[in-house]
């Protein structure tokens, strides 16, 4: 680290004098300027976020005030808020929107059901080794491909499929499935966050309120849930945020409907409307932009 | 520990330089576009790259067993390189790259191509197995304008009626079965359709054959009340319909369990399906269909090559196992001749004209009515595609 032991290497002792001014000025400038030093250390990383994220975004943006030439389908780069007004004209996009928000908002309710109990249980009641094995358990779905599940969904839930088997009967081909499916899929994004804060909740608080005479009812409700409310939230924002997006499960499990991401596919893949897509993606960025200034409000994300 | 130091703060400031350097690097001029055609072969270049669907350039890399490109590879000396799309859209992006030299593209693509100065315009005398094409695909409205030939046809493939025959007492032979309203009761929410804007044209289809009145000569050509018409009849179809299908596995899987029992497919579907009940029919009012053509990109940098893959791929033998690996019609009686299957050509209805003939192909539609009609304008692909939005709602 310091300068004797760089100078003690052999083939490098012959004068330090003479060498000290040739070989580091840099060294030496970056040594005095800490400004210079910190900003080439994060300029990397900083143009990397701002090329991916915010470059990204304001392209979104840019684009969704565009127009595309019908005829020869080349983007018209005049400034329009046509998308926007077709976006609150048009019936067919609100109806998509609050369709959308509803199976987010149901898939994360029971993501956060299911997830509590099962997140408990890992932290605060298992042993050391099967709580290892539940995390194994609730990780391995994870490596699966996501398609591979979809479709899986998509033959258990068919016609003569395991769910006819039960005896509840399948629900079929349609939102109820979506919901099913997207549950699924984004359960293990909710567990760990709320197993992890869990884990943080100390034993000790819980014995003492047992030892005060709590019943264990009081004990979940004001020690337990009040501590977990930053990895409930996280959890939730996982799986809403990634049910908002998402449009390959409506795809094979959702039966004739759409969401915000199948309008997006279609006009960028289908239409060639990429100002219309733009605008439509909008959308879900500006629900999420809601929810977590809201969230942030009540300070939730400050324990995260 | 200083080494490492130093190291990292290079890496950094490396980091930086590229990614100012990348912004900094986009643009780039357009290259001159060659649309005419040319006059002989020259020397080929080693290598020529394809854009076309999935299943039309195989070198064996998805199944051993199925590989056309190799023996081209040896015979012409010119290695191929293919990249396959999933929408004529993609595709048309794509080609706009200039990155390709020869385009395997349907009617809904081909135009768009030729109209943005894409395709360049071809000399079929110099592919000689285009002599042996049917006729009846020879200079199209899809591969030909003002008499310039812009492709060769590769195949075709009709968008079918499939049914199970258990939820019909007899077999339907109309579109009917799919757009009236007492048929449909009897299987809602067992009903399928082509989950694209373009199918907006089946609904056209049958409006041209049922209702006279509202004078629909073309489907891909309607003015705003035709196309007001065809979407009121898919949104009332929209009632009946348990899922719509673009993935031709999904399609398959809904008819063997029965989710879906009748709507719109490919033959290539129906050989896919094991069950037994399941049939398919070209309906009394005809049919959309595609219609497959190889095109030579304007901006080629291996024309000689390209020549050499399309003359090679309507060759029977490469037409014949190219045709039948996707399960379409290929474009001669040679072909026909060369198939593994003796009857697929009977099955695809390859060369039948009378066929082919209530088959109404692929376009995309555009402002410019495609009927001929000059007093009104035509609704466009993108509106079919705010439509379609709307139906599916």
């Amino acid at each position: 680290m310091s300068a004797t032991s760089a100078d003690t290497r052999p083939g490098r002792t012959t004068d330090p004098a003479l060498r000290g001014p040739v070989a580091r000025p840099g060294s030496r400038l970056l040594h005095r300027m800490v400004w210079l030093r910190l900003s080439l250390l994060l300029s990397a990383p900083l143009a990397w976020m701002l090329l991916v994220y915010v470059v990204a975004l304001a392209a979104l943006l840019i684009t969704s005030l565009w127009s595309v030439d019908s005829l020869t389908s080349e983007i018209d780069r005049s400034w329009t808020f046509d998308n926007f007004r077709t976006l609150v004209d048009n019936e067919v996009y609100r109806t998509v929107t609050l369709r959308t928000l509803g199976v987010a908002v149901a898939v994360t309710v029971i993501d956060v059901a299911i997830a509590l109990p099962i997140a408990f249980y890992m932290a605060k009641v298992a042993t050391p080794r099967v709580r290892r094995m539940l995390v194994v358990a609730v990780l391995t779905p994870l490596w699966a491909s996501y398609l591979v599940k979809v479709f899986s969904w998509r033959v258990v839930l068919s016609e003569g499929g395991l769910a006819d088997w039960t005896g509840f009967g399948s629900p079929g081909y349609g939102l109820t499935a979506v919901v099913i499916t997207q549950a699924y899929i984004w359960l293990p994004y909710v567990i760990l966050p709320i197993f992890a804060s869990l884990e943080r909740v100390p034993d000790s608080l819980l014995e003492a309120a047992g030892d005060l005479g709590a019943p264990s009812g009081l004990v979940l409700r004001s020690i337990v849930l009040p501590l977990l409310v930053p990895g409930i939230v996280a959890g939730a924002i996982f799986s809403f945020s990634l049910t908002m997006g998402d449009y390959i499960t409506v795809n094979i499990v959702g039966g004739a409907n759409q969401m915000l991401g199948n309008l997006v596919y279609i006009n960028a893949g289908a239409a060639n409307n990429l100002p219309l897509a733009a605008a439509i993606a909008m959308i879900p960025i500006v629900v999420m932009l809601v929810l977590l200034t809201a969230i942030r409000r009540t300070g939730a994300l400050d324990n995260l | 520990m200083k080494n490492t130091f130093r190291k990292g703060r290079v890496a950094a400031a490396c980091l930086t330089l590229l990614s100012v350097s990348a912004l900094s690097a986009c643009g780039g001029g357009d290259d001159d576009k060659k649309v005419e055609a040319v006059e002989k072969i020259g020397k080929t270049e080693g290598k020529v790259s394809i854009l076309a669907w999935p299943g039309y350039v195989e070198d064996g890399s998805n199944d051993p067993e199925v590989d056309w490109v190799t023996p081209f590879e040896k015979e012409t000396g010119c290695e191929v390189t293919s990249k396959s799309y999933g929408t004529s859209d993609e595709a048309f992006n794509l080609a706009k790259s200039g990155e390709y030299d020869v385009i395997a593209a349907s009617g809904d693509l081909s135009l768009r191509l030729v109209a943005s100065k894409e395709a360049q315009a071809i000399n079929t005398d110099l592919v000689p197995n285009y002599e042996n094409v049917y006729d009846f695909l020879k200079n199209t409205e899809w591969n030909t304008v003002d008499g310039k030939n812009y492709g060769v046809p590769h195949g075709y493939g009709a968008n079918l009626l499939m049914f199970n025959k258990k939820n019909f007492a007899e077999p339907p032979t109309s579109w009917g079965a799919v757009f009236d309203k007492a048929q449909l009761e009897k299987n809602k929410g067992k009903v399928t359709a082509y989950d694209s804007p373009i199918y907006i044209a089946d609904a056209a289809l049958y409006l041209m054959k049922t209702q006279p009145e509202l004078k629909i000569e073309n489907p891909y050509a309607l003015d705003q009340k035709q196309l007001d018409a065809s979407v009121a009849l898919l949104k009332e179809q929209r009632k009946y319909v348990g899922e719509y299908w673009s993935d031709y596995l999904k399609e398959i899987q809904a008819f063997e369990t029965g989710d879906s029992v009748v709507g719109t497919t490919w033959q290539v579907i129906k050989n896919n399906i094991k069950n037994p009940d399941v049939d398919v029919t070209l309906p009394t009012e005809g049919a959309t269909a595609w219609n497959d053509t190889w095109m030579l990109s304007s901006q080629a940098k291996n024309p000689n090559c390209a020549y050499k893959w399309m003359d090679y791929i309507l060759s029977p033998e490469a037409n014949a196992q190219a045709t039948e690996y996707f399960g379409e019609a290929p474009n001669s009686p040679e072909a026909c001749e060369q198939t593994t299957d003796p009857k697929h050509c009977e099955t695809f209805h390859a060369g039948d004209q009378e066929y082919a003939e209530q088959l109404w192909f692929w376009r995309t539609p555009v402002k410019e009515c495609l009927d001929g009609r000059t007093d009104v304008e035509c609704t466009d692909y993108a509106q079919w595609t705010e439509a379609w939005t709307e139906i599916k709602g």
